[in-house]
């Protein structure tokens, strides 16, 4: 469903250099994780996938579902059923969880072709949601994340991912501030979500979150750059030896 | 902020105003121009009592005595040419017969004009439970529900009917609240002014509808120049509501009217605006100088009048709706939110003034402002020394949609009485490139999106309306935001 080829970005204006030439290709029902060090570039593609403004595509593609995916924009993307839940959520003082999200099911709804949720079978299907990954009922009552604990906010992403039923969900550092029930929330959460149509993209920077959604492939980004890929090991290995093993074995095979 | 979202914004500011015809009436109208013989053709053209032309007179008299240099508002944050108050005609009213008995009399393209403005006073929107008195140009010239609420002792009727039909009332009342040396504008109007609603509560009384009054500015050349009277004898109630549109013109029109409410002992007056005068163009060339004075009076204990304006309209608006404290434990309430676009200009907020003993008031502002607009809020409260215990909060927050536009507060406090509790807490804020990028994320569109962040930003104000008027604010926020090439 996505092929990402020699992607090149760079922070616009300023020209600092982020992705240096990243391949991927993910297909339904798969979940990859992106493991890297801080700055190395994590956070930017999945910004850039989801169409992000302030970034300078220099070169490369990104193909989703054989459609130029850079030519789209995010708000096309998101209806096409590309969701990130994000690392910092916004808020969104005074706009209703109800509102945000029966207009954000409904526009994603009228792009596949389906009729508007009548306000009966929307609230069905919030709490229904709302149950499968424990969400605090009493938070859909509320502003979009507006007072919401750090750990609210993401347990209300993967709520709306839930609500959303995206064909590709990106979860960037998703576990990031998070303690260990939560963290087992959440990912009981992805966990129940994964099926044969859906991908996943897990961006995270410990290898915790993989003892509980286990992965089928591990991406190493350093310096903008897969150094390596691999399977759940791999994120075993970079857990017992840290980053820094990698990149001393990357700079002596360069030399 | 994104080139898209810049780009969204000014097509926002420079979005077209939907009420901007002008309807073929015909009408009679005094010639331009403001001297004692004018203010004695109004009073005559009304078929005033002698002690009515002789307030207007006095005023007249205050007014040309005023230096306009002086006496004009010049702390207000506001720029614009002078007036030439000898330019505009102080009386147009439509031409119709004198005396009207039902709807069906009233001139059919009248009727056309305010359906088209959506506004409930054909036949089947009566139904809609909203007494409404219709002012056109200078005259009211309809008055729905009279019968109804008579039955109940709930007096809504024009004003010039009051100054025949309760010349004791309006006698006693007139200019109690705003005097006719009040300030410049308030002194013009009490000279010139031709009509407006009256509207009288008697004791005890929990009024059975919302009264309503749509202010339309029709004729070119002209002010609007109306009065509204409000008195709520002993413990009654009343939600009062207020609409106003005008015509698309190059040139500039005044408005300039007063507002006057009195609240007795336990009485309720809440009195809600949306305010969508003509604007203006792109360029910043026409629109309504919107100056208006607005006042209420606790009179006694345990009252309380609650201000809600949702203003949207007016190349000027320069208006401070403000409540007197006067009575011991009475409660003054300030809601509002003005939106400013294009070469707008507004200088609002409130004054609560507080006299008695364990008085309280509220005031919330919210300031929008894009495209070139400058958007104050300007307020004051002022704690008098017997005023023990009294408490304030004010909160005064502002959203700029684009660079080029400015939102200012101006707080003012006067405290005299130890026992105060006075809090302010004042915000302004970008509408993030984070927060539309997050509900873009979720599949609306940037359109959408700020729609949805503005109108959460003016949520707790909106509440504050009545049902009926909260979804036609909304939708007039929507319009508003709306770009006028999709």
């Amino acid at each position: 469903m996505l092929r990402i080829e020699n992607l090149h970005v760079s922070i616009e204006e300023e020209g600092t250099r982020i992705l240096r030439g990243v391949n991927l290709e993910v297909n339904a029902g798969e979940v990859h994780a992106i493991m890297g060090p801080n700055g190395s570039g994590k956070s930017t593609l999945a910004a850039v996938l989801a169409g992000k403004a302030g970034y300078d595509i220099t070169d490369g593609t990104v193909e989703y579902f054989g459609k130029d995916l850079l030519e789209m924009n995010p708000d096309e993307r998101a209806r096409d059923g590309l969701f990130l839940a994000f690392q910092y959520p916004v808020e969104l003082p005074g706009v209703s969880m109800s509102n945000f999200l029966r207009q954000a099911v409904n526009r994603v709804r009228e792009y596949r072709g389906q009729d508007e949720l009548s306000a009966v079978d929307f609230l069905k299907l919030m709490k229904e949601r709302a149950a499968l990954i424990n969400l605090d009922p009493s938070l859909i009552k509320r502003s979009v994340n507006e007072g919401f604990s750090g750990g609210e906010k993401k347990r209300n992403e993967i709520f709306q991912l839930a609500m959303l039923e995206p064909r590709l969900a990106i979860l960037d550092e998703t576990d990031s501030g998070l303690d260990i029930d939560a963290m087992r929330t959440v990912s009981d959460g992805v966990n129940k979500l994964r099926s044969e149509e859906r991908a996943f993209i897990i961006i995270t920077h410990y290898q915790r979150l993989l003892e509980y959604v286990i992965p089928d492939f591990v991406h190493v980004l350093v310096d903008g750059v897969i150094v390596r890929s691999g399977d759940k090991s791999l994120a075993l290995e970079l857990e017992a030896q840290g980053y820094d093993w990698l990149k001393k074995e990357l700079a002596e095979s360069a030399s | 902020m994104s080139n898209s979202s810049t780009k969204y914004l000014q097509e926002v500011a420079n979005s077209e105003y939907e009420y901007g015809f002008v309807s073929e009436i015909e009408s009679e109208r005094a010639p331009a121009g403001i001297n004692e013989d004018i203010v004695r053709f109004i009073s005559s053209k009304k078929d005033e009592p002698q002690w009515l032309l002789d307030w207007r007179l006095k005023a007249l008299k205050q007014w040309e005595s005023l230096n306009e240099k002086e006496a004009y508002p010049r702390w207000a944050h506001l720029k614009y040419p002078k007036i030439d108050y000898q330019s505009i005609c102080y009386y147009a009213a439509p031409k119709q017969r004198p005396a009207l008995n039902s709807l069906d009399e009233v001139d059919p393209e009248i009727i056309n004009t305010f359906n088209r403005l959506g506004i409930p006073i054909e036949e089947q929107k009566r139904l809609s439970g909203i007494a409404v008195d219709v002012v056109m140009d200078s005259v009211s010239v309809t008055t729905t529900f009279k019968k109804e609420l008579a039955q109940h002792g709930v007096i809504f009727c024009s004003f010039s009917d009051a100054v025949k039909e309760h010349p004791e009332l309006v006698r006693k009342y007139l200019g109690s609240v705003v005097p006719y040396t009040d300030n410049f504008f308030a002194t013009l109007n009490s000279a010139v002014f031709s009509d407006g609603s009256f509207c009288y509560i008697p004791p005890g009384v929990r009024c059975p509808m919302e009264l309503s009054t749509y202010f339309r500015i029709n004729e070119a050349g002209t002010g609007q120049f109306e009065r509204t009277l409000i008195i709520a004898d002993e413990g009654s109630h009343v939600s009062y509501l207020e609409g106003c549109t005008a015509p698309s013109r190059d040139e500039n029109q005044l408005h300039a009217a007063v507002v006057e409410i009195i609240a007795h002992k336990n009485a309720e007056v809440k009195y809600s605006t949306i305010q969508n005068w003509y604007p203006g163009n792109a360029e910043g060339v026409g629109g309504i100088y919107n100056f208006v004075t607005k006042r209420g009076i606790c009179l006694e204990d345990h009252a309380k009048i609650s201000w809600t304006q949702l203003e949207t309209g007016a190349a000027i608006t320069w208006k401070y709706p403000s409540v007197i404290l006067k009575g011991d434990y009475s409660i003054g309430e300030f809601y509002s939110v003005a939106f400013t676009k294009g070469h707008q200009q507004a200088d609002t907020g409130t004054k609560m003034i507080h006299m008695g003993k364990g008085t309280r008031s509220t005031i919330i502002s919210k300031g929008i402002s894009g495209g070139f607009s400058q958007n104050s809020y300007r307020g004051l409260v002022k704690i008098q020394p017997r005023a023990d215990n009294a408490r304030n909060f004010s909160q005064c927050d502002s959203m700029l949609l684009g660079d080029r536009c400015g939102a200012h507060t101006f707080p003012y406090l006067e405290i005299n009485n130890s026992s105060a509790k006075v809090e302010h807490e004042a915000t302004t804020s970008k509408v993030g490139e984070d927060q539309i990028f997050y509900c873009q994320q979720r599949g609306l569109s940037e359109q959408d999106a700020i729609k949805l962040i503005v109108n959460g930003f003016c949520r707790e104000i909106l509440a504050q309306l009545p049902m009926e008027f909260a979804v036609e604010a909304q939708k007039l926020l929507a319009i508003e935001l709306e770009s006028s090439v999709g």
